[in-house]
């Protein structure tokens, strides 16, 4: 049992990079692509996570912490030593098993969906990659592994988006993910360096226990938190940059399903849930008031979306701002609970659909559709079980998650009062949206009459490889899965295992928020939460009839009803604008700087650097001048002088002795006139 | 009159103008060489005179007997000189031996 946890892990790691090794050298060798053996692999890694979470819950967590590397002596912070291991604690265990069980369901469903795709091997190499990265971000005991790791998944996720680069539209959606994904990386980085100058660990737990000494504390800990949640708000997709995700869509569904909204989308809220207990409580605010916001926009969004896969990429959004907004009220626990649930129903909601647009062959906007329920009857069972799920319909995990959330939402707004009651006015809302608009999406595509009879006609039920795992997923969405009881999720093994932890900074307030003691804050939710089942039955209840009322019997008509309030419904149509602000703010701006710069360049620093050139030839043009005519001159004056000096001196030198003689007498002459007779 | 000194030493004085102004204004190789003879001459007079009056005995005299076998000695080599020039040039006239000049 132990080697379950010390060794196990790394083995569990190293798997998918296995596959992703062996897939990318020798896959194109192996029988069918090798897509059996990244799929084999995939599920015998299911099995040791199932085994490594069984472990955990009998022997505890457990950290393998080893020297990694050290960078001697400073005489600024001392001796640097930079550790590295993994941790096995409840939020990774649980993780593991989450990870390893979509991507192996998602492996499974894949080998069917892309048979035909000439990337095949490929494919499943860059899902092997990804996992292995993802995991590898959930073991890591250490904030730089978990960056060096978050940077890899999100290499992964720009792969698999941009998997069909010939066409242009994966290509521009693989470059935004990344793109936008890099604002919020900036943040988480100086968000760890906040964190490593002012602790100088970088392990979670020297982290931990740094902020209980007091090291970082005040502004400077609200700071490193928000910082790091601007990683998570890129990696989740939170407002204000949650516009990769929609487009993100461009990659192949069960990617969507697994990458961009099971998994790689809830790091952000993991990464927020594992530095829970140090944030600071006016971070804890910005976190909940960012998911408040980024839940309620982007349901406002699904509601009109026609693109069955925009319409899923919205409610990720949604779900995840949930989430976030779940652990900024403090519900920890909660938020990570509806992460889990989350992930199941949302990766079998996104498979489902995969399976209709294989059904309907490569059909998307659910204006096409319709009347798919005879057709594709395994798959409207698995899609109407997860649509419960999301819409909090009881009897589903959705309901004991969401509804926990809600309560944890109730109790934050008793607590703090004031303004804060919008957080769980809007928090009901949009359960209410969500139910509506998921009904919306499963009335349209799967019931009524089918609107393009030709494609109805061709369409079929998806194979096997495909309606198993949906099967399952939705098998999982099942509330026996975490708890026996169908109203109550406390007593389940989940929240027993992922227990609310004491946040460290208990007692302490912010400007609008109170960190409450566990106990007190348990006491709050408790009160809370009748209220909000009730609350939420009733209008998860409202949301669904309103969608059938409006779709199904149509005692309303839809059509008038958008024409009467055409801003609002173009509003939310075109997403609210962001993407076309984003193209005037960030876009335009650049580019219009740019072109700033280059006419700096152009004309001032070219000018500036001409100017010079030109002063400098004048210069030398003078110097020149005075180099020839005085310089030259006077040399020339000298020579000259020498030479006319020469032209009279040669006249005595005629070498004739006679002639020498002739001067020498003159000369004592001379001489002797000087001296005697002057 | 007596003849004194100052007699000597003008008669010496003319002989030395005279072969200097050979030795300068003559081309000929050979006339120049007789007026260095004149200065010679006009030399020994100088120093026997000196020596008879200067109470000296004879060592002017000696010193006069000196010169002369120098002279004698000089001319050998020099109208020797004058004969390669004759050879050399066809001409003893000492202006034209100037192909060095060049």
């Amino acid at each position: 049992m132990e080697f379950a946890l010390h060794k196990l892990p790394l083995v569990v790691l190293l798997i998918p990079m296995f596959s992703f090794l062996v897939l990318s050298f020798f896959g194109k060798k192996l029988p069918r692509g090798g897509d059996w053996f990244g799929t084999t692999l995939l599920f015998i890694n299911l099995g040791f996570s199932v085994f490594i979470l069984y472990s955990l819950t009998q022997l505890g967590k457990y950290e393998l912490n080893v020297e990694w590397f050290n960078l001697g002596e400073n005489k600024i912070l001392g001796l640097q030593t930079f550790y590295a291991g993994f941790q096995i604690d409840a939020l990774t265990g649980v993780m593991l098993v989450v990870v390893n069980a979509i991507s192996a369901f998602v492996h499974l469903f894949s080998v069917k969906y892309m048979e035909n795709d000439t990337k095949y091997t490929r494919y499943f190499a860059f899902l092997g990659l990804f996992t292995f990265s993802m995991l590898g971000l959930i073991l890591g005991n250490s904030i730089v592994l978990m960056y060096v790791f978050w940077e890899l998944v999100g290499v992964s996720s720009y792969l698999l988006i941009g998997f069909w680069y010939e066409k242009p539209a994966p290509q521009e959606a693989a470059k935004k993910a990344f793109i936008v994904n890099r604002v919020g990386d900036a943040g988480f980085l100086l968000g760890i360096l906040i964190i490593f100058l002012t602790i100088g660990s970088f392990t979670f737990n020297g982290i931990f226990e740094g902020v209980e000494a007091g090291k970082l504390s005040g502004g400077m800990l609200t700071a490193a938190g928000i910082l790091l949640f601007c990683g998570a708000v890129g990696k989740s997709a939170q407002f204000p940059l949650h516009v990769w995700l929609p487009d993100a869509m461009e990659g192949p569904t069960p990617v969507s399903a697994l990458i961009h909204a099971a998994t790689m989308v809830a790091a952000g809220v993991y990464l927020v849930a594992r530095v829970f207990v140090m944030l600071s409580a006016d971070a804890l605010t910005v976190i909940t008031y960012i998911g408040v916001i980024t839940a309620f926009i982007s349901a406002t969004i699904a509601i009109t979306q026609n693109d069955i896969k925009k319409v899923l990429a919205y409610s990720t959004i949604s779900q995840l701002g949930y989430m976030i907004m779940a652990i900024g009220v403090g519900a920890y626990s909660f938020g990570f609970f509806h992460l889990v649930t989350h992930a199941f129903f949302k990766a079998c909601l996104f498979l489902t659909a995969g399976s209709v647009i294989y059904g309907m062959h490569h059909v998307q906007d659910i204006r096409e559709m319709g009347g798919l329920r005879k057709k594709m009857p395994i798959t409207f069972y698995t899609f109407l079980m997860a649509t419960l799920a999301i819409s909090g319909v009881p009897l589903t995990s959705g309901f004991l998650s969401k509804d926990s959330i809600l309560a944890a939402t109730l109790a934050f707004g008793s607590i703090n009062g004031g303004f804060n009651y919008i957080v769980p006015i809007l928090a009901f809302l949009i359960a209410g949206m969500t139910a509506f608009y998921m009904f919306r999406l499963l009335i349209l595509t799967f019931l009524g009459e089918p609107k393009n009879k030709e494609k109805y006609d061709h369409c079929h039920e998806s194979p096997k490889q495909m309606t198993i795992p949906l099967m399952i997923l939705a098998a999982l969405s099942f509330f026996g899965v975490f708890s026996f009881n169908p109203f109550d999720a406390s007593g389940g093994w989940f929240l027993k295992l992922v227990k609310m932890p004491e946040h460290l900074l208990a007692g302490t307030s912010g400007l609008f928020y109170h960190i409450l003691p566990l106990e007190e804050y348990m006491e709050h939710i408790h009160h809370a939460h009748m209220t909000a089942m009730v609350l939420s039955l009733v209008i998860s209840g409202l949301g669904i009839l309103t969608a059938f009322t409006f779709y199904y019997w149509k005692k309303v008509d839809v059509e008038k009803l958008t024409e009467s309030i055409k801003p609002l419904y173009n509003f939310s149509l075109n997403k609210w604008y962001f993407d076309e602000l984003y193209d005037i703010i960030a876009i335009k701006s650049t580019m219009g700087l740019s072109r700033m710069s280059a006419w700096f360049d152009g004309k001032v620093v070219d000018g500036a650097v001409n100017g010079a050139a030109s002063v400098t030839r004048s210069f030398s043009k003078f110097n020149g001048l005075f180099d020839n005519i005085v310089v030259d001159g006077l040399v020339n004056l000298t020579g000259g002088m020498v030479g006319a000096f020469g032209l009279i001196f040669r006249k005595f030198q005629t070498g004739k002795i006679q002639t020498y003689i002739a001067f020498l007498v003159f000369g004592i002459l001379v001489m002797y006139f000087i001296f005697r007779v002057l | 009159m007596e003849i004194g000194l100052n007699h000597y030493l003008v008669l010496s004085a003319i002989l030395f103008g005279l072969g200097l102004f050979a030795m300068i204004t003559r081309r000929n190789a050979i006339l120049v060489l007789m007026g260095i003879e004149l200065i010679l001459n006009a030399a020994n007079i100088n120093l026997v005179a000196f020596s008879h009056f200067g109470g000296m005995g004879v060592d002017g005299q000696v010193l006069t007997i000196f010169v002369m076998i120098l002279a004698v000695a000089e001319a050998a080599v020099a109208l020797g000189i004058v004969l390669n020039l004759y050879n050399n040039f066809a001409t003893v006239d000492v202006d034209e031996a100037n192909t060095m000049k060049d």
